[in-house]
């Protein structure tokens, strides 16, 4: 969609500084909530042993991904060049249909909204959700 | 039909029991037209919108806020029976006030977050699960007439 401005980004790194101490909990929480409340995305995981939502390959999971969108922050002033090797990671080797990008990033909001009530406010939730969306489309780029 | 676990029929009951809809329903409202700014289209006659603030502090916005979250009472009290409780509701936005059904959605994740951040731990995934199913066929009946 739209270009994140200066004050998107900015609002991002703030809110993202409040909550780096527990980043963890939300990847592996937001994880939980995608395979609980989107049953599909555990198509994507039919290799693992326990697909249940706080199964250790759930949580380990939601870590990673959380870990990436970490990585995206850092990278937020050119996210396209930023994250050129996990594109090609997803489009030739995971192959994640992009609807499902969508689907994390709501997660992720929710999980956001669920610890961190006073802080996402409606300016914070525009911003984040700029800022997922435009990860989710640095990280389509390689797909075709 | 749709298809409700005992679950599922408690979760819903026990939410909107204790629902504070002259809260939740402008924090609802609100937020979306501030996330989703292209759904402010509707809302010409409203008055200030022009930034976050004026939106959250617009007393329409707040009175309307509450009106469409009662709205999803009808649905409570006769959750298996939600798309003909709509119809007339889902004609009335297709005919009269024109709003683009994708819209729905988008209040509905906007709605899902302002619980997500009022009920805390008591919003685990499974609630969540439940709460946005129940959201997806009010959503999907509103849609129904639209042709």
């Amino acid at each position: 969609m739209t270009s994140l401005t200066a004050k998107d980004k900015d609002r991002v790194k703030t809110f993202w500084a409040k909550v780096s101490g527990k980043v963890e909990d939300i990847g592996s929480e937001a994880m939980a909530r995608m395979l609980i409340v989107y049953p599909q995305t555990k198509t994507y995981f039919a290799h693992w042993k326990d697909v249940s939502p706080f199964s250790p390959s759930a949580k380990k999971h939601g870590i990673t991904v959380m870990g990436g969108v970490a990585f995206a922050v850092t990278k937020i002033d050119d996210l396209k060049a930023g994250l050129l090797n996990l594109s090609e990671l997803h489009a030739f080797t995971l192959r994640v249909d992009p609807a499902n990008f969508k689907i994390m990033s709501h997660c992720i909001m929710v999980v956001m909204a669920n610890m961190f009530p006073e802080d996402f406010t409606p300016q914070i939730h525009v911003a984040m959700d700029k800022f997922l969306s435009a990860l989710a489309l640095a990280l389509a780029e390689k797909y075709r | 039909m749709v298809e409700w676990t005992d679950f599922e029929r408690a979760t819903i009951a026990d939410i909107f029991s204790k629902m504070e809809y002259e809260v939740i329903g402008p924090a609802a409202l609100s937020r979306c037209l501030v996330v989703y700014p292209w759904t402010q289209r509707y809302f010409g006659n409203f008055g200030n919108l022009y930034n976050a603030a004026a939106i959250i502090g617009n007393p329409m916005v707040a009175k309307h806020g509450t009106t469409i979250l009662h709205g999803l009472d009808r649905a409570v009290k006769n959750m298996d029976n939600i798309k003909s409780e709509y119809a007339e509701l889902s004609v009335l936005h297709s005919e009269k006030l024109h709003v683009d059904p994708d819209n729905f959605k988008l209040l509905s994740d906007c709605l899902t977050i302002v619980i997500s951040a009022k009920l805390g731990k008591e919003f685990n995934g499974e609630v969540q699960a439940a709460f946005q199913k129940f959201l997806a066929v009010v959503v999907n009946s509103l849609g129904r007439q639209y042709h």
